[in-house]
């Protein structure tokens, strides 16, 4: 038995019944990470020591009978935007480069609790703005499926770490399509899920009103085994919501008889790729054909999404990112002249260029006398996406289309035009900015050997039907494996 | 390109955002930002007129708690990451002279 073949469901059953010990899970993944890691570049920080410490106390509890969850023992990948107490958490950022945070992040503790092993800290887009993972001021992470690609951003190193595996499972946050993208351009799952469904307490704030974690997996199944784990209803998130349907386990059924799919006629106009496009149908079709209703119609308002996001976005993170000033934590410049200078010089050598332009977007749509033409137009904006997505969910379960248009770009070909970049992430952002679900799913490769992703998008607190129908598709797709050399 | 970012704006969104820009990086942000707003006025194509603008999706206004103290005195904990730090206190450059 190759362990490093197992899924994080599968490993911990086997763990369960001690055919592997936690040790040995751990020991396997940190040898792919050493024989990895080089090349790849998937974390920004690898906690070798404390994950072999922390193998011993979790199978001591496993064999005490302590821990029985479906993730005990399974070592995890955590984005380096979510405070680990007492391990580096950078941001991939400078102004982060000394940062040990004091507390985890409820989502880490939820994990924490369930038996799961830290490995280390993925790499990302600075402050998880990008859609590469090339803004990160620790270098690039590369795809797995070929290295000459980027990974997808901003959680870039998770979903290249799930692939290499270089871990089981890994944590991610998604503010415009952060989880999905690199999900799609590496050929794993994942899932966003509705607003307000995980803590983002100890997240470290891009834009507070668009952000979520969520797992990228190797399967549907873990998908659903670990938002059932860190979905949580906690009082220090003042947006985290009470639900009492987060057994997500339980939509694992491969059923989609009568499961009504719209598949918006606007996401297939321009810019998608022909195999892109050929890829997602045929997935629909295969729906189809176990029994869905699928049927096109217009969504709207697409190419408004992505000028509304950016500056609602941009307008969010210039307030959060107000924190950085060489005060409380982080990078401090080494000279300066009096208080005001230090906070201009810190952020200034602290910060890289994509950061400092959209905080400089955000200040300007928030200033006195552009209010009200850019930020509270978002706003409206925002409104009428939102009203564009009730109405569809009043047709249909499921929304069906791609993640994004096209496979992985090459490294270094993005970044000179952040307008194209931006334009890379329209079918992800309006899912934010109505709070909605979205899963990613791999549906097939383009004829460059990069996988292409397919989305499902939900209606508010409807993970079970995107659960049910990503598990549906996935059983009759077959495995979507990467093989060595591949 | 149809917005055209003056020096003043640019220097006044600098202060705002309390970054220190070079004149060749003032340069490069006034076109970034001038390519970003033709952009985003793309949104003036849609009439929203008596819409509401949206800062959430659920219909949740403020969340209320009993002001009770939780946490004790975690002061190391809270400085533990201070650049400097003198007495137990956050160091600052000199701001009154």
């Amino acid at each position: 038995m190759d362990i490093l073949k197992l899924t994080a469901v599968e490993l911990a059953a086997r763990i369960k019944a001690k055919e592997v010990t936690v040790l040995e899970a751990v020991e396997a993944v940190l040898g792919q990470i050493e024989k990895k890691e080089e090349e790849l570049h998937c974390y920004v920080t690898v906690d070798r020591e404390g994950a072999i410490k922390r193998a011993g106390e979790v199978q001591k509890a496993i064999d005490e009978g302590a821990l029985t969850g479906p993730l005990a023992g399974v070592p995890v990948a955590v984005k380096d935007n979510m405070c680990t107490k007492d391990m580096l958490t950078t941001c991939s950022s400078k102004i982060l480069n000394n940062f040990i945070p004091t507390f985890s992040a409820e989502a880490v503790i939820r994990l924490e609790e369930a038996g799961a092993v830290i490995l280390g800290k993925t790499n990302m887009d600075e402050f998880a703005m990008g859609s590469t993972t090339e803004t990160s001021a620790y270098g690039v992470t590369k795809n797995p499926w070929n290295i000459e690609h980027v990974p997808g951003g901003s959680s870039g190193g998770s979903a290249a770490a799930v692939v290499a595996e270089e871990c089981f499972f890994a944590l991610g946050s998604d503010t415009g399509g952060s989880i999905r993208q690199p999900a799609s351009f590496c050929g794993v799952v994942g899932m966003k899920p509705t607003y307000g469904t995980v803590s983002r307490y100890g997240l470290i704030a891009y834009g507070s009103s668009l952000d979520q974690i969520g797992p990228l997996t190797k399967d549907v199944t873990d998908c659903a085994a670990i938002l059932e784990v860190i979905s949580s209803h906690d009082t220090k998130d003042s947006t985290s919501v009470e639900r009492q349907d987060t057994d997500f386990t339980k939509a694992l059924v491969d059923d989609v008889a009568g499961m009504k799919i719209g598949i918006p006629r606007d996401y297939f106009s321009s810019g998608i790729e022909p195999e892109v496009k050929e890829a997602v149908l045929a997935a629909a079709n295969l729906l189809k054909e176990k029994g869905a209703i699928v049927e096109e119609f217009d969504l709207s308002l697409v190419e408004y999404a992505i000028p509304a996001y950016y500056t609602i976005a941009a307008a969010e993170a210039s307030s959060n990112l107000e924190r950085f000033d060489g005060v409380k934590y982080g990078y401090r410049t080494k000279e300066s002249e009096g208080l005001h200078d230090m906070y201009k010089k810190t952020r200034s050598e602290g910060f890289g260029e994509e950061v400092k332009r959209r905080i400089m977007l955000g200040s300007f749509v928030l200033s006195s006398g552009y209010y009200d033409a850019y930020y509270l137009k978002a706003l409206k904006v925002k409104a009428l996406i939102k009203k564009a997505f009730d109405e569809a969910f009043e047709k249909y379960d499921v929304i069906l289309g791609p993640v994004a248009p096209t496979t992985a770009p090459k490294l270094g070909s993005s970044l000179s035009d952040p307008i194209k970049m931006y334009l890379g992430d329209i079918y992800t952002i309006s899912v934010n900015l109505a709070g909605l679900p979205g899963i990613s799913i791999p549906c097939g490769m383009d004829k460059a050997g990069l996988p292409i992703g397919l989305q499902l998008i939900g209606n508010s607190f409807q993970e079970k039907k995107l659960i049910q129908t990503a598990y549906a598709y996935e059983q009759a797709r077959g495995a979507f494996v990467k093989k060595e050399g591949n | 390109m149809a917005n055209m970012i003056s020096d003043e704006t640019i220097d006044y969104v600098g202060i705002l955002a309390k970054l220190d820009l070079s004149g060749e990086q003032k340069e490069q942000a006034k076109k970034d930002m001038g390519r970003m707003l033709d952009y985003i006025d793309k949104l003036n194509e849609l009439d929203t007129e008596g819409v509401e603008p949206m800062s959430h999706v659920f219909p949740v206004s403020n969340v209320f708690r009993e002001d009770v103290v939780t946490n004790g005195d975690d002061r190391a904990n809270t400085i533990q990451n201070a650049p400097k730090e003198k007495d137990g206190m956050f160091m600052v450059p000199r701001t009154v002279e």
